[in-house]
């Protein structure tokens, strides 16, 4: 059960950030959600021995959350907790590849450390990515975005409802779930036929309240169609903004910058 | 012009389980008039109240709005003159944010989008919530939550206000504020309640229904005093009635 | 279960991702000419209600462990496979977004294991002809285990088929079968069970929801076969594309499709991106790629190949590490100087 707790917490925690007021959460959702698949794109497509060249993208990061105001012990935890199943699959990767690949000094590497490093890092900058778009646009803006680039609008008003009622609908399991934990005093599992009811009732409860919403929908002229805000026009600004940072990320993504950096600086020793 | 008259003649329902929960109600409300329901759970409150609105069809007997018999003709303009407030805020309030929430109503309506901004913005400050307006509902206090659904029905400028126990799940303050609220509406108001030292302070006339019967329709005052009928229908006189076991002040 | 970006191609990814979008176009186009408003607040609750239900753990019976629901075979049958498909993306954009269960590019993998399987077969071919109209106790048991089971075991081939084309993970194909079957074997017979006790729990209580989402919607006029010549379309379509794309750029794919097809490298096409990219690489002379050997078969190909993919050298390794070193270091402090920026603030 701690897990329906933080999971509450962090979600309203999320929640919050997006309120925030920074360039970035200034910045027009289309652009935020758009700049974050290109990050991503570019960050997969690396080899899968890559290690070195995506560390430019951890700095796009780091300056994004600072820009942004995202506390990075946040985002830290964040990716500490769902890590695991990166892990567990990439884990066997040093033992299946063990061709070595470079040579630290005396001490051989074989490509399966070095593509588990990388599905580390990549898991690491796909989810932290994700984190600060979240963080810095709310959930209601990347829906609004996503919506404006052809996500169909039944789909949209799906997304935002679910959002609103989850709010609701954990605390109303909460409840529930408490009441029967304070009834079944050994601390026992819950077993199947329990949790069906539970369940079941938190069901019964749902569909309920769906009614009532549609009822409440219908009382204020509802005809099927949800009509949202519309967005603001998408400027030549943000266009400008927009390959702007598309440049900057496929620049990293082709030209190695960390290599360069390094190559420069044992040159300037050499 | 209509005199926004509720009228209800004779009105029966019968759930599919086969539970009457109204049979035979009549009566007749006028313009401007404040009047409080009350009844005991499962007296058949809430299935009168979705009748107002359209959501349920009489299946004998008639309910009129105004000038207009409830039909499927005529239930757009039914739910534009009524505007209904839920007991469940949070089943009201479903958009992402209190403005498209108050703005949802207006929009349906098909008004220019100047006037839906006008009508949101004067809905909001009539309950007094304008600094609420980008907020998310669920990050709103009861007392908050049960002002903008308020200000929901509004900003669809409704004459007649049906409500489903406004001052529930409300602290004291929150239901003081929300009783000076509704005082000040000029709208015909009916309330479902079991709040009655609200009714006291809100409604003149008050309509006792049990088992889906009208037990009584008369004068707050009047029907409040008749300790007999309060009892039967389940009911307590309001607290401000009762003697003070403190300090002996009699009731008023 | 759920499929991550960081073990993900963009061929693979790109072209899941397509064939989501379009399932849920057509899911989103059904849905509103079925002209059933009440559904649009239903399946918004019934997703906020999945992921309550998720939070809640059951003990499986004769282990220890706990388990939670999944909840796909519940949505699709109170609410039909295309609303239910659409309910289930959203949970799962949530997820990804909050939860970072997933990513933004696996998120189209996640939508087409865990909604597409269990709505558009193990529901319409599984659950419907067992649990049938006339519904009993008995046959919704056995339907939806049946059902919740063979979904399950869809969604974890569609994860072990996308991570081993995708080429990061080093698992082989039948290890990853291996381990993953039996497991989701064990946890889609949970995801049964629990369906059924809760659908049974409906069932009793309040029979009439079932009858009304059962003739809700005819399923007669879903066209299987359009779905399906849809979803091959769009995979061919992207899959085309964007494999076209990615082998102009020396990358992940390569890796896939030289251990599927068993060649170290496909011939670099000869004009196109890569060809003025490479031709741009000549001329500025520092895009080496990252210089990693490959020990096997090198010498053979090493002429058709950008010669610096497969020389170890190791001054561009030291000036790797000290490079990336730097990096890092210097994200770091961009993280402390805001940091002890908003502490000053």
């Amino acid at each position: 059960m701690a897990k329906i707790d933080t999971a509450f917490i962090d979600l309203g925690y999320l929640d919050t950030l997006a309120t925030g007021d920074s360039i970035i959460h200034r910045l027009d959702p289309r652009i935020k959600v758009l700049t974050a698949a290109v990050f991503v794109i570019c960050v997969v497509s690396f080899d899968k021995y890559v290690i070195g060249a995506m560390l430019p993208f951890v700095l796009i990061l780091s300056l994004l959350m600072g820009l942004g105001g995202i506390p990075a012990h946040f985002i830290l935890k964040k990716l500490a907790l769902v890590s695991p199943f990166a892990i567990l699959l990439g884990m066997f990767n040093p033992f299946l590849d063990q061709q070595t690949l470079l040579y630290l000094g005396p001490l051989p590497v074989s490509g399966g450390w070095l593509s588990f490093l990388s599905i580390l890092l990549r898991f690491c900058l796909t989810v932290g990515a994700m984190l600060i778009l979240i963080a810095t646009t709310g959930f209601s803006g990347v829906c609004m975005a996503m919506e404006k680039m052809g996500m169909p609008k039944i789909f949209a008003v799906q997304l935002l409802l679910l959002y609103r009622y989850i709010f609701v609908l954990m605390d109303e399991g909460q409840r529930m779930y408490r009441a029967r934990a304070l009834r079944s005093f050994q601390g026992r599992g819950t077993d199947m036929k329990t949790f069906g009811h539970l369940i079941g009732g938190l069901l019964l409860r749902t569909l309920d309240r769906g009614q009532r919403i549609h009822l409440a929908m219908l009382c204020r002229g509802f005809d099927g169609t949800i009509r949202t805000r519309r967005a603001p026009q998408f400027t030549i600004r943000n266009m400008l903004l927009f390959f702007l940072s598309c440049l900057i990320l496929i620049t990293i993504r082709r030209y190695d910058c960390s290599l360069l950096l390094g190559q420069l600086l044992t040159g300037f020793v050499k | 012009m209509s005199h926004h008259i509720v009228e209800v003649q004779n009105l029966t329902h019968t759930y599919p389980d086969g539970t009457a929960a109204v049979r035979g109600i009549s009566f007749r409300i006028h313009h401007g008039e404040s009047v409080a329901v009350v009844g005991a759970n499962g007296a058949g409150k809430s299935t009168l109240l979705l009748h107002l609105n359209g959501y349920l069809t009489p299946q004998s007997g008639t309910v009129r709005i105004g000038d207009f018999p409830l039909t499927r003709e005529t239930l757009r303009d039914i739910r534009r003159t009524v505007g209904m407030i839920f007991q469940d805020p949070d089943d009201q309030l479903f958009m992402p944010t209190v403005y498209e929430d108050v703005a949802f109503g207006p929009l349906n309506l098909g008004l220019p989008l100047e006037e839906v901004e006008q009508r949101v913005q004067k809905a909001l400050m009539r309950v007094g919530v304008e600094h609420l307006r980008e907020r998310p509902p669920y990050k709103l206090s009861g007392g908050e939550k049960r002002a903008v659904s308020i200000a929901t029905v509004l900003a669809m400028s409704p004459d007649i206000l049906v409500m489903d126990e406004p001052s529930s799940n409300l602290d004291p303050r929150a239901r003081r504020t929300l009783i000076e609220l509704l005082a000040g509406f000029q709208h015909t108001k009916i309330i479902a309640t079991h709040d009655l030292d609200m009714v006291l302070d809100l409604c003149s006339r008050t309509i006792v229904i049990r088992e889906g019967q009208i037990m009584a329709d008369g004068p707050t005052t009047e029907i409040f005093q008749n300790d007999q009928l309060l009892e039967e229908c389940h009911l307590e006189k309001p607290m401000r009635m009762q003697a003070c076991p403190l300090c002996n002040r009699p009731s008023i | 279960m759920h499929m991550a970006d960081a073990l993900l191609s963009p061929a693979v990814g790109g072209t899941l991702w397509a064939a989501t979008a379009g399932t849920i176009a057509f899911c989103a186009k059904k849905v509103q000419r079925d002209l059933d408003d009440r559904k649009v607040p239903l399946m918004g609750v019934l997703g906020a209600f999945i992921f309550a239900a998720q939070m809640i753990n059951f003990t499986i019976p004769a282990t220890g462990s706990s388990g939670h629901l999944g909840g796909g075979m519940i949505l699709a049958i109170l609410l039909g496979p295309h609303a239910a498909l659409l309910t289930i993306a959203s949970v799962l954009t949530v997820q990804s977004l909050f939860f970072a269960d997933g990513g933004l590019l696996a998120l189209g993998c996640n939508i087409f294991n865990l909604g597409v399987f269990p709505c558009f077969i193990a529901y319409p071919l599984i659950y419907k002809p067992i649990a049938g109209d006339r519904k009993s106790p008995m046959r919704i048991a056995v339907g939806a285990t049946l059902a919740g089971i063979v979904g399950l075991q869809l969604g974890a081939l569609g994860v072990v088929f996308e991570t081993v084309l995708s080429g990061i993970s080093e698992l082989p194909l039948h290890a990853f079968l291996a381990a993953m079957l039996p497991i989701h074997l064990a946890i889609g017979l949970v995801e049964g069970l629990v369906t059924t006790a809760v659908v049974s729990f409906v069932w009793k209580a309040r029979p009439e929801i079932l009858e009304f989402s059962a003739t809700l919607r005819p399923l007669g006029n879903l066209s299987l076969t359009k779905v399906l010549t849809g979803f091959a379309l769009a995979a061919a379509i992207t899959g085309g594309v964007l494999s076209g794309l990615a082998s102009s750029f020396p990358d992940g794919l390569e890796w896939a499709m030289a251990k599927t097809s068993g060649q170290e490298e496909l011939e670099a096409p000869e004009n196109g991106i890569h060809h003025l990219l490479a031709d741009l690489q000549a001329k500025t002379a520092f895009l080496p790629d990252y210089s990693f050997g490959t020990n096997e078969h090198e010498p053979a190909t090493q002429e058709t190949t950008p010669p610096s993919w497969l020389t170890v050298d190791k001054g561009t390794t030291v000036s790797g590490l000290v490079g990336g070193g730097l990096t890092l270091i210097l994200a770091i402090a961009i993280g402390f100087l805001f940091r002890n920026r908003r502490q000053i603030m």
